[in-house]
């Protein structure tokens, strides 16, 4: 999975009807510092992440294992929310 | 499969009902021969109790839902092994 934090959503009424009711959040991915990084995902959000939290993200086809994103095509999921991540010392 | 070593872990309570109780590690994937790092670090469900610096090997996309046999697991990254030793 990548670590990234949520820094927006997107919002789009026109889509394709499988979409339907599914939040669409902008994760930008960060480095061992937490600092963002210029590469980000539209990721469907399948456990309430709100604006700036830290969040796992599955992508792939594994992303379609999710209750809300079963059968759907959907290619990146937010399936965890971040409390704590530790790196240890080299 | 891919040979990573552990350098962290992220403690996640409020996640996917199936992927309760599942560790997360941080990897940092290795080249072959397991000395020199290559790429951005992952993270990865450990299904072998594996611990800091560790190196391991592990399996990607859907496939790394499988150690777990559980319904909805969505996983890109599992921890599928210790490496003992590597021969080339």
């Amino acid at each position: 999975m990548f670590l990234g934090r949520v820094v927006g959503t997107v919002w789009a009424t026109k889509k394709d009807h499988k979409l339907e009711g599914l939040k669409f959040q902008i994760v930008k991915k960060v480095d061992q510092e937490l600092n963002l990084k210029p590469d980000f995902a539209i990721a469907v959000d399948s456990v309430g992440a709100g604006a700036g939290e830290l969040v796992l993200c599955a992508a792939g086809s594994s992303a379609r294992m999710t209750p809300i994103t079963q059968d759907k095509p959907v290619d990146t999921v937010i399936m965890a929310i971040v409390d704590q991540v530790d790196f240890d010392q080299p | 499969m891919n040979i990573a070593k552990v350098i962290g872990r992220v403690w996640a309570t409020q996640k996917l009902p199936d992927l309760e109780g599942l560790k997360f590690l941080v990897l940092q994937p290795m080249e072959g021969t397991g000395e020199a790092p290559v790429g951005d670090f992952i993270v990865a469900a450990d299904s072998q109790q594996a611990g800091p610096g560790d190196v391991v090997f592990y399996v990607t996309s859907k496939e790394a839902s499988f150690p777990f046999e559980r319904k909805y697991t969505a996983l890109d990254a599992a921890i599928v092994g210790h490496v003992d030793r590597i021969d080339t």
